[in-house]
């Protein structure tokens, strides 16, 4: 199977008639996605790309039965978005909007407090499970069905890595971009425990970069409940310039330790195998998954 | 985007909250008049850049006479200042602020900043305000207090008392205290904030406040609804081209090596660096081209690294998404080499959509490039020939 979706999964998309919106709804259904509709405020009542068109995430769940909703609404409307689909109890949000600002987020997570949405970025890639469900951004060509689950806070790289394990002779169950942001929904940890938690994952990419502790709570949580399968993890930012590494106050709440070194210690230590390098993780997935069986 | 000392004075006295008396000066004839008209004892002058480590780095200075105001500024303007928060590389002096010095009984450390880990603004403050504050966290010399905010930003009364209280203020320091975070918290919500840092805050004796030093970092993606703040921002700064590159959709910061880097995607940057480094080359920048670029944004971010001298040679390392396919890059580097007529040896791995169309679009353009099938060898080849290069010379 796979996590976060399914083939029961329907989908609207908020924002689906700008660019971006047409574009990608178009090569979800082209894909296989079951997108039953879209929400553009004023344009209620309206076809596009053959769906219906909805002023509001609530009329559309109502109609339509969704039990997803992408964002692809600009940053200067994202947050609200996003607090339409969480207000609306849309089960899954799946937000792709680049440089939503942060304060927002702030809004954002407030309105996540108590309800029942899972919320997936912005800044996400989207999620990725091969031949069943595209929600998202990402290229497709090279994903192919299988067992490994990739979870990332990088687009390009998931792309990157999930061509690396095609070509080993893996597949992959999901690929999750968690987002880039500081500030985001589903976290690297609570996304890695529903790969934990899907029979159809053997084994789990982490892709991390710096910035945050995200990382660290991961490792601490693996190194904790031992997950008795294959985890590779590749952290990028060693060399990130030094004026984007230079902590200024940032670090005192984050405790110093949101360097690349600082978080591979981290997962090393908690028994994470750590990639060499950007170009080897689907090589060191091949050898981890011998290993195992 | 980092707003300068001057400007962030500026910025937080429109809130009320006290700044000293002051001005800046371009020349040290300016710094002497303005030291002047201040008519005080003593005066502060201190070299605007984007980084603090200034005190110990000469770059604020005390004097008690105008004369020796525009003597400070004189040996502080044009020359480039390096603290420990700049990188070599340093920043440029174009600009000085002069203020009046001002008697300090106490001083605070106080910030406020976004705690990305639980999605909350946070409250930060010291009992002791100085440069040396991030050395005694770290060697546990001193403690930080902090204070949650609200969504909405707005201190709860109560709360605030009961952080200064743990600051050990004076009941009489109290109100100015309670009213300067309220300002501070307001501040930082209308100006979408990332962090508002006054190090040090003063507290004299009759329980007024005073920020003697002020930083502000606003929220590059929240820019499109500060036009007032993006005036501010100052291109000749390696800030200011960093935002006009994110208002060309790319992330660009120059590094001091000599590999030129194009990618798509931050990861995917951060990736290209450690594998640059990794095979002990030097990379010149770091850049990201995020998937809203088109080919003319690209362009303007490769116009970059061709413009830059100490650019021998550039790599692109690409994988092309749905939306900005590998031709989309290609046709930004075309457009580049047309416009600048500069040519380097590019190397290039394009991988994902559109590849192959790529390819022919730079052959179009007439850029000769060597082509890599993966991100490794794209990367060994650069060195490489970076390498080479300085053989020949």
């Amino acid at each position: 199977m796979s996590i976060l979706v399914d083939a029961d999964t329907t989908v609207i998309c908020q924002g689906v008639t700008g660019r971006s919106g047409t574009h990608y709804s178009a090569a979800m259904i082209e894909y296989g996605t079951s997108v039953v509709g879209g929400v553009r405020p004023g344009r209620g009542g309206s076809r596009h790309l053959s769906l219906p068109v909805f002023d509001t995430v609530a009329s559309a769940k109502a109609e339509t039965g969704a039990n997803t909703s992408m964002v692809f609404v600009p940053p200067d409307n994202a947050a609200a978005a996003m607090i339409e689909a969480i207000e609306a109890e849309m089960p899954l949000v799946v937000a792709l909007t680049e440089r939503v600002p942060i304060q927002d987020m702030i809004r954002v997570s407030d309105a996540l407090r108590g309800g029942i949405t899972t919320l997936v970025g912005p800044n996400s890639q989207g999620i990725l499970a091969p031949g069943l469900c595209k929600i998202g951004v990402m290229a497709t060509g090279s994903e192919r069905k299988g067992h490994i689950g990739i979870l990332s806070r990088s687009a390009s790289l998931t792309s990157e890595v999930t061509a690396q394990v095609s070509a080993v002779g893996l597949g992959q169950s999901t690929t999750v971009g968690i987002g880039g942001d500081a500030i985001h929904g589903l976290s690297m940890r609570a996304c890695f425990e529903l790969f934990l938690a899907d029979p159809e994952t053997h084994g789990v990419i982490v892709i991390g970069e710096i910035g945050g502790t995200e990382e660290e709570e991961l490792a601490e949580f693996i190194a904790k409940t031992k997950p008795d399968m294959p985890v590779v993890a590749l952290v990028v930012g060693r060399h990130a310039p030094v004026r984007r590494r230079m902590g200024h106050s940032g670090a005192f709440i984050d405790g110093l330790a949101n360097d690349a070194e600082g978080k591979i210690r981290a997962l090393e230590s908690a028994g994470v195998t750590i990639a060499e390098s950007p170009h080897l993780v689907g090589e060191m997935m091949r050898q981890a998954m011998l290993v195992d069986a | 985007m980092k707003l300068q000392e001057f400007q962030s004075k500026m910025l937080l006295a429109r809130y009320g909250i006290p700044v000293p008396r002051g001005d800046i000066a371009l020349t040290a004839d300016d710094a002497r008049r303005i030291a002047f008209e201040l008519n005080t004892e003593g005066f502060a002058v201190k070299a605007q850049v984007p980084a603090g480590g200034r005190g110990r780095s000469k770059g604020v200075v005390l004097v008690s006479s105008p004369e020796e105001a525009g003597a400070a500024a004189r040996a502080m303007l044009g020359r480039t200042l390096v603290t420990e928060q700049t990188g070599p590389v340093g920043y440029p002096v174009r600009q000085v602020l002069v203020e009046e010095a001002v008697t300090v009984d106490r001083s605070l450390y106080l910030a406020i900043l976004i705690d990305t880990a639980r999605a909350e603004m946070a409250v930060l403050a010291g009992p002791e305000g100085s440069e040396e504050i991030e050395d005694k966290l770290r060697s546990a010399e001193t403690t930080i207090e902090r204070l949650h905010l609200a969504a909405s930003g707005k201190p709860d009364r109560a709360d605030a008392e009961a952080l200064a209280l743990r600051l050990e203020l004076e009941s009489r320091q109290i109100p100015a205290f309670v009213a300067l975070l309220e300002q501070l918290a307001s501040a930082f919500v209308e100006n979408d904030a990332t962090l508002i840092e006054l190090n040090p805050l003063a507290i004299t004796k009759s329980g007024a406040v005073i920020a003697l030093d002020a930083k502000i970092i606003s929220d590059d993606n929240a820019m499109f609804r500060h036009p007032d703040l993006m005036a501010l921002r100052d291109e000749r700064e390696d800030d200011g081209v960093e935002v006009a590159a994110q208002s060309r959709q790319l992330n660009y910061v120059r590094m001091d090596g000599n590999i030129g880097v194009v990618a798509n995607g931050a990861g995917l940057g951060l990736a290209t660096l450690d594998m640059i480094c990794a095979a002990n080359g030097r990379p010149a920048n770091f850049m990201d081209i995020r998937t809203t670029a088109n080919s003319l944004d690209i362009a303007y971010g490769c116009s970059l690294l061709l413009e830059n001298p100490a650019v021998r040679a550039i790599l692109v390392n690409v994988h092309g998404g749905g939306m900005q396919p590998c031709d989309t890059i290609a046709d930004g580097l075309g457009i580049a080499t047309r416009r600048t007529g500069l040519k380097r040896p590019t190397i290039v791995r394009l991988a994902g959509n559109n590849a192959e169309y790529a390819r022919f679009r730079l052959q179009n353009f007439g850029v000769k490039v060597i082509d890599c099938p993966d991100m490794w060898s794209a990367v060994t080849r650069a060195v490489a020939t970076v390498q080479d290069m300085g053989e020949t010379r």
